[in-house]
């Protein structure tokens, strides 16, 4: 009997541990407007130089399927009241050629994003909070500066990076508060690694062309999603 | 001492100074529009220091992007603090009228105050004040206290100047009672001035991207889904934040007192024919520099709020309230001596009296 006991708590234990990859894509329905030229980075005697060749904004990146990239998917509900670590791990965010690279990074509340500086020049780094916990910072970040620390302790749906010395120069992190996000790729596909099987309400939220969210049951072997998000 | 001011006024350079001061107040101006246009207002995070350095002693060589503009919006400003002193304290020298020592010295005070909210524009850029963003709340202080500091410098430039007190005469000889015209055109533009801080302090590009109309209409609208549809299109070089139903009413208010006040200073500007011909004069002037900035403000929409634009819309704007803020003054002035004129006076001491003369009223 005991035995059966512990063999119950052992297969109950491992379904609460059982965790799928939730795999999908999100794709973008209408047609966005055209980038348009940087002409102002092109103009300016440093960013112009590094840059190779002509450069456009980034608002809508779409893939050759209709899938969009630079999209933040995040796990919205399903995990209230659960407390996780944040990884050893860093989010690492660069500024190259006048321009934040990635666009856009992920990172968990409480893990440290780096951000460098791989240019031969000055930027300054300037990210106005807009929940509250998170600590607003300007920094200047010099030519062969060393990588700065900081880190996001709340969840923060865009935080967003700027240089003011080069003002169209800006980058977001995307901080969610659980483990479970992730980044589209420029074809719209992601990829949530680790999610224990449970249902969730999971959003997708772009920059411009807003947020959706879906409800998710995953199982075991994880799960497939496609979202959609549509300019108008 | 009335007249002393005037003639060791002219004769020690002060009026020429002030009138340097002055328009050294509105380069100011006019480079601080350049900081709000361009976005650059963050690119130097510490202050009084300049990235570590004493401001005076920044390299040259790191003066790039937006530290240009925000740097050198710095050392003019401080310069211009120098200017006020130096003018406030050579108004005293000089023994100039009480009054326009106290503007001097008034204009030291603002200078220092202006000084102090560029600094917490910039070290309180993230706290709220009031519910209000302190990049939004300190920022609109700055452009406001900014304007009225030139219509200030203005004045004490008119006051030290040789026509000062024959204005003053001519006017008093104006029809009486329009003071309260003028008192309101300021009050319009000092409400005009304040709508327009708010709006480009609020970085969010243009709420309504045409002009006469708005989106196409004669009232824009204003419902989420329109508003959604909009954001999602507006692809700026420079990250705008979002427009929201307020802000887009914020420039319909705009656009709405610009038609006021224009048709205000045009009514001054032809009826008033039997005003001075150096007010009507200068009405006509100022009701022009109102013309310029009408079309100012359409070329600024026309051409996506490009910042040579916007900072020349804000330049007129600061001119058109020195104009207003200096015409009121002369008026209140004139319309004050005209009454020491006429002091009432007890029936016994009435010597001279004539039909022309209101009743109990003495010329003095």
């Amino acid at each position: 009997m005991k035995q059966l006991i512990h063999l119950a708590a052992l297969v109950a234990g491992s379904a609460s541990v059982l965790a799928g990859d939730v795999t999908g894509i999100v794709t973008l329905k209408g047609t966005p407007p055209a980038e348009k030229p940087i002409a102002p980075l092109a103009a300016d005697p440093n960013c112009g130089k590094a840059a190779k060749g002509p450069v456009n904004t980034r608002h809508y990146v779409v893939g050759s399927g209709g899938g969009l990239g630079n999209v933040f998917v995040y796990v919205k509900g399903g995990l209230e009241g659960k407390k996780f670590e944040a990884p050893a791990t860093k989010a690492v965010i660069d500024q190259v050629a006048c321009l934040y690279e990635p666009y856009m990074i992920g990172a968990q509340a409480g893990q440290a994003v780096e951000i460098r500086n791989s240019d031969a020049f000055l930027h300054n780094v300037n990210f106005m909070k807009s929940e509250a916990g998170n600590t607003t910072f300007n920094f200047a970040q010099g030519a062969g500066a060393k990588p700065v620390e900081k880190t996001f302790v709340n969840q923060e749906v865009f935080a967003k990076l700027q240089c003011n010395v080069h003002p169209w120069m800006f980058g977001y992190v995307g901080v969610s508060a659980t483990p479970y996000f992730a980044v589209t790729d420029k074809d719209g596909k992601f990829t949530l690694k680790g999610l224990p099987a449970g249902k969730y309400t999971v959003a997708f939220k772009h920059l411009k062309a807003g947020e959706v969210t879906q409800e998710l049951e995953v199982k075991d072997s994880g799960a497939e999603v496609k979202a959609t998000l549509e300019v108008k | 001492m009335g007249s002393r001011v005037n003639q060791l006024a002219v004769g020690t350079g002060v009026h020429a100074f002030a009138v340097f001061t002055a328009m050294w107040a509105l380069l100011v101006i006019s480079i601080g529009g350049l900081v709000t246009s361009k976005g650059v207002g963050m690119s130097v995070p510490d202050w009084p220091t300049t990235y570590g350095y004493n401001m005076f002693f920044f390299p040259v060589r790191l003066w790039e992007g937006g530290i240009f503009h925000e740097h050198l919006h710095r050392l003019v400003a401080s310069a211009l603090g120098l200017w006020t002193v130096i003018l406030a304290a050579w108004i005293t020298a000089v023994r100039a009228d009480r009054s326009v020592r106290l503007l001097g010295w008034a204009a030291v005070v603002a200078v220092v105050i202006q000084g102090l909210l560029g600094g917490k524009r910039v070290l309180l850029n993230s706290v709220d004040v009031l519910g209000i963003p302190g990049s939004v709340f300190f920022g609109v202080l700055h452009a406001m206290l900014a304007q009225l500091f030139f219509a200030l410098l203005c004045t004490i430039a008119l006051m030290t100047g040789r026509g000062w007190k024959q204005l003053v005469a001519k006017v008093a000889e104006a029809p009486p009672g329009r003071g309260w015209i003028y008192l309101m055109l300021v009050a319009g533009v000092i409400l005009q001035l304040a709508v327009a801080a708010s709006m480009r302090h609020q970085h969010a590009g243009l709420a309504i991207p045409d002009f006469p109309l708005a989106y196409g209409r004669v009232l824009p609208p204003t419902d989420p889904s329109f508003l959604d549809q909009v954001n999602q299109r507006r692809l700026g070089v420079v990250d705008d934040a979002p427009i929201t139903a307020f802000q887009v009413w914020l420039q319909m208010g705009h656009r709405g007192l610009a038609v006021l006040l224009v048709g205000l200073v045009g009514f001054l500007a032809f009826a008033s024919p039997h005003e001075p011909r150096v007010w009507r004069l200068s009405i006509r002037w100022l009701s022009a520099l109102f013309g310029i900035q009408f079309c100012l403000g359409a070329a600024t929409i026309w051409s996506n709020k490009a910042a040579d634009i916007a900072t020349a819309h804000v330049a007129t704007g600061a001119s058109i309230l020195a104009g207003c803020f200096v015409m009121a003054f002369a008026r209140f002035s004139g319309e004050r001596q005209r009454k020491k004129r006429f002091q009432p006076c007890p029936k016994s001491s009435c010597l001279l009296k004539s039909p022309a003369e209101p009743a109990g009223g003495q010329l003095v």
